[in-house]
């Protein structure tokens, strides 16, 4: 799928806005430490830099409290060398880490059950409203997408969020890219790649990961035309219901908002509207919302 | 039975005069008898045989009945009959039977089938709307032509069936006919002329229901003295009269005397004077005017009421300036009021009748529209802030700087439930990584552990090279290899389905088939549960349909290219799977019916 025509630009200019997912909760577990996965992914941004000159890169860091941009290709300060810029990303990185750990520890007592998945809705809005400040910067940009480097699992409480997301960048026509790194398959971004046209991969080898990048993901919009890149053989487009976030094949649905329950509710809890129709079951409606 | 016998002449052709003789009719087949014992045109034929009926119009020159066998040769049995009534009580009852018979093709001989004594349903008396609505949807839709001819010609349905489903779609036609409103004729009926005696000094003036309505149209003083005065202070005739005679003294060209007469008669006196709603209207109007678009309309403009360039009626040429009240209309004044009233267009729709209702109807009207209408106050602001938003010249502004929106973050939990411990105890249990997660690492050691990587790679830099050779050739090989076995089962593009990916007849044959199948199904499911032998015979005819699709599909399904054999299996699933339930469910019923009935000869239960 073609994204926004870049007027006056050439058609293979691209701009990258990559999300890394930073839980450490996932890598800590993960079987790819987290230095080597750097070492991929690094070279990777340097060879999307050097494909073409006005190439821009854009890096954001998911983390289980907060996201916050890491590295930007088209800031002033940042040089061309490759070293400066892989030196400059890890000691943003470092920051950011601590931040979030901060703020982690904010919220939390230490007592309680600890987050194990990813701010994933919160860096895909990062992502787009950078996206939509440089199409609102002047006429000619590069052609936008979004790559997400994601590990850790989906967090049901964040569809709705995500869904929105996926639903703007839709609109947008900003295709939304996923490289799972994880150990299982992520029904997300399944969905964003299905419905946004990118490119979902679930790499086999990870100690190839950065040949994968390379090969799949480096790839301007333009020249997607007349590659041939892989596709999922199906997608989970399942829902998670609104209540209790879990993911449903059947359930109720509001006529008014078109929000999902896995229960039979008196009141639908988004829009407030109330269902007086009797529930068609004998089951006792759901008090507790 | 019934029996119908009439006298009629048969003939074999509609030119030749016919073999008089007398036709007698039952439900099984029609006799023909001629007067002449002599004669070898001796009819007896079966209705079986005959397949339609055609019939000459009423009031046309010869009532023909023709009993057609062969509906495409049109050969056939013409009778004609001597007047359009015995015709068409003949007519109706071959009809009658006709539909009796095609209703029923294939009558069960079981004595099992429960049967009714009201036998098969009576074919619908059809008016003709009805048919011409039918056949026109039938020529604008293809698809619905396709399976009339499918089912409804091979006898599977009828065709009160066929269209039982459809009312909705020969319900629509009746929207389209609602009647145009003819508008008022562009005729000045209002301006009436007498029609002078030459021998006699009398004038005489016509007055036609449409006439009068003109004239309250265009004339509203006329009209609201008509409406104070009739029938309170004078009779109708009376008003007439004194408007014809006003009228008459207008064409006179004889001011003075008008001016005598005005000043004795009051009401006659109103219909010389100006018309001076019609003045309040035309200043109001004026006042209205967008001055964005007009800025200089004023009284000036009012073409409709105020004298113009004095062209009078009649060619007449006005020299002498009259101090009277007496109003001289001119030409264009008359042109001008009539094209307004006619382009406002007939606002009642009363019958012209009395004429006191049709006064009162368009009083009426004329206040709903007042009515309707702003205040004038308001009406004045509108125009004023119009008027300030049209003088401004862009170019002149200051350019402004963009506006921000503030960002307004609602609280998410008035939108969504984000119950982080429900998420998290429907979660419990989940695992990820390859190594087994220890859920006993605090938070500090996690952050902790992601730290000291991320120091590792800052101290030994990027590796060289960034990755093995063979690392890198296995990951393509593989990527290679996946991508070329997904081509052959997704396809080049992945929004393509199954259905483009096959060919295109085997496409349109599935197709076709698709509807068929929801056509049958429908009416199989809604003849359920059988009641009359009238469904039980149309569940049969549906189920022999129904069985011969199934056969085609299982044809195709084997037939099919092996590149397409799994799709195809795929789309052709659930068809047969439909049909297999309608199926099941016939036999089911065929048991339990036969196990009923088993039970009941003689009223012994062995």
């Amino acid at each position: 799928m073609a994204s926004a025509p870049s007027k006056l630009y050439q058609d293979d200019v691209s701009l990258v806005v990559a999300l890394l997912d930073t839980n450490p909760f996932f890598w800590a577990a993960a079987s790819l430490p987290f230095s080597e996965f750097l070492h991929h992914v690094i070279p990777f941004i340097n060879s999307l830099l050097l494909l073409n000159q006005l190439n821009r890169v854009v890096l954001i860091a998911t983390g289980t409290s907060s996201c916050g941009y890491i590295f930007d290709s088209g800031d002033g300060n940042a040089s061309g060398n490759s070293n400066a810029v892989c030196s400059g990303i890890i000691k943003k990185l470092e920051d950011f880490v601590g931040k979030d750990s901060k703020i982690g520890k904010g919220s939390n007592g230490d007592g309680t059950r600890p987050a194990i998945s990813s701010l994933l809705s919160g860096s895909l809005s990062l992502a787009l409203c950078y996206i939509q400040r440089i199409f609102r910067s002047g006429t000619r940009h590069p052609q936008p997408r979004i790559l997400c480097l994601q590990g850790s699992p989906d967090g049901p409480e964040q569809y709705v969020a995500v869904m929105n997301s996926i639903f703007s960048a839709q609109r947008l026509m900003i295709p939304i890219d996923s490289c799972i790194v994880g150990a299982q398959h992520s029904a997300f971004l399944q969905q964003a790649s299905y419905i946004t046209g990118g490119v979902y991969l679930k790499p086999q080898q990870l100690d190839g990961l950065f040949q994968f990048l390379a090969a799949v993901f480096a790839t301007d919009l333009h020249s997607r035309n007349f590659l041939r890149l892989p596709k999922p053989a199906g997608v989970d487009l399942r829902a998670s219901c609104f209540c209790h976030k879990k993911t449903i094949d059947m359930g109720y649905v509001c006529s008014v908002c078109l929000s999902i329950f896995c229960k039979y509710h008196k009141k639908c809890s988004t829009c407030g509207s109330e269902f007086n129709q009797v529930a068609p079951d004998s089951t006792i409606p759901d008090q507790k919302h | 039975m019934a029996v119908i016998s009439v006298a009629t002449r048969y003939k074999t052709t509609v030119k030749e005069p016919g073999v008089p003789g007398v036709l007698k009719m039952n439900e099984e087949r029609f006799v023909f008898v001629p007067n002449d014992p002599r004669s070898l045109m001796k009819l007896n034929v079966e209705f079986k045989n005959i397949k339609g009926h055609k019939f000459s119009k009423d009031g046309s020159k010869q009532a023909l009945l023709n009993l057609t066998q062969d509906p495409e040769k049109g050969t056939g049995y013409i009778f004609e009959f001597d007047n359009f009534t015995d015709r068409n009580s003949c007519r109706d009852f071959v009809g009658r039977v006709l539909g009796k018979l095609q209703s029923v093709p294939g009558r069960p001989n079981e004595q099992s089938v429960p049967e009714k004594s009201a036998g098969a349903p009576l074919p619908e008396q059809l008016s003709a709307i009805e048919m011409e609505r039918r056949i026109k949807l039938l020529r604008e839709d293809s698809e619905l032509l396709r399976l009339h001819k499918q089912f409804v010609l091979s006898g599977v349905l009828t065709e009160s069936e066929f269209w039982a489903t459809r009312k909705t779609l020969l319900g629509e036609d009746t929207t389209r006919m609602t009647k145009q409103r003819p508008g008022f004729k562009s005729a000045m009926l209002a301006d009436v002329r007498p029609s002078a005696d030459g021998r006699t000094n009398k004038v005489t003036f016509s007055l036609t229901p449409e006439i009068i309505q003109q004239i309250f149209a265009e004339k509203p003083a006329v009209h609201r003295a008509f409406l104070n005065l009739v029938p309170s202070k004078m009779s109708e005739k009376d008003f007439w009269t004194k408007y014809c005679r006003a009228e008459y003294l207008n064409r006179t060209r004889n001011a003075v005397v008008a001016a005598a007469e005005a000043a004795e008669d009051e009401e006659l006196a109103v219909f010389l004077k100006h018309d001076d709603i019609l003045a309040n209207e035309a200043r109001r109007k004026i006042r209205r005017v967008d001055p964005t678009l007009d800025m200089e309309a004023d009284e000036g403009d009012d073409y409709i009421h105020l004298p113009d360039h004095g062209i009078l009626r009649d060619a007449q040429k006005d020299t002498a300036e009259t101090e009277t009240e007496v109003s001289r209309r001119t030409l264009s004044q008359d042109l001008n009021r009539h094209a307004a009233v006619v382009l406002e267009g007939r606002a009642l729709d009363v019958e012209l009748g009395d004429t006191r209702t049709v006064a009162e109807a368009l009083a009426w009207s004329k206040q709903e529209l007042l009515s309707k209408e702003k205040s004038e106050e308001n009406v004045n602001l509108e125009k004023q802030e119009k008027v300030a938003r049209m003088t401004e010249l862009e170019d002149l502004q200051a350019p402004r700087n963009p506006q921000y929106a503030s960002l307004c973050i609602k609280d998410p939990r008035e939108y969504f439930d984000s119950q982080q411990a429900n998420a998290l105890r429907a979660l419990g249990g989940t695992e990820f990584g390859t190594n087994s997660l220890d859920l006993n690492l605090s938070k500090e050691e996690v952050y902790r552990h992601l730290k000291e990587q991320i120091s590792e790679a800052k101290s030994r830099g990027l590796r060289n090279p960034i990755i093995r050779p063979d690392t890198a050739l296995k990951v393509f090989s593989g990527l290679s290899q996946h991508l070329s076995s997904t081509r052959f089962q997704l396809g080049k593009n992945s929004q393509e389905s199954a259905l483009d990916r096959i060919p295109h007849r085997t496409k349109d044959d599935l197709m076709h088939h698709w509807t068929s199948i929801q056509e049958l199904l429908r009416h199989f499911w809604s003849s359920y549960p059988i009641t009359t032998a009238g469904l039980y015979n149309k569940v049969q005819r549906v189920k022999d349909a129904m069985g011969q699709i199934y056969q085609k599909l299982q044809e195709i399904k084997e037939s099919s290219q092996s590149d397409f054999r799994h799709q195809v299996s795929l789309l052709v699933q659930p068809m047969l799977q439909a049909l297999d339930a309608a199926f099941a469910h016939y036999d089911s019923e065929q048991q339990k019916r036969t196990a009923k009935s088993g039970a009941k000869p003689n009223g012994f239960v062995r």
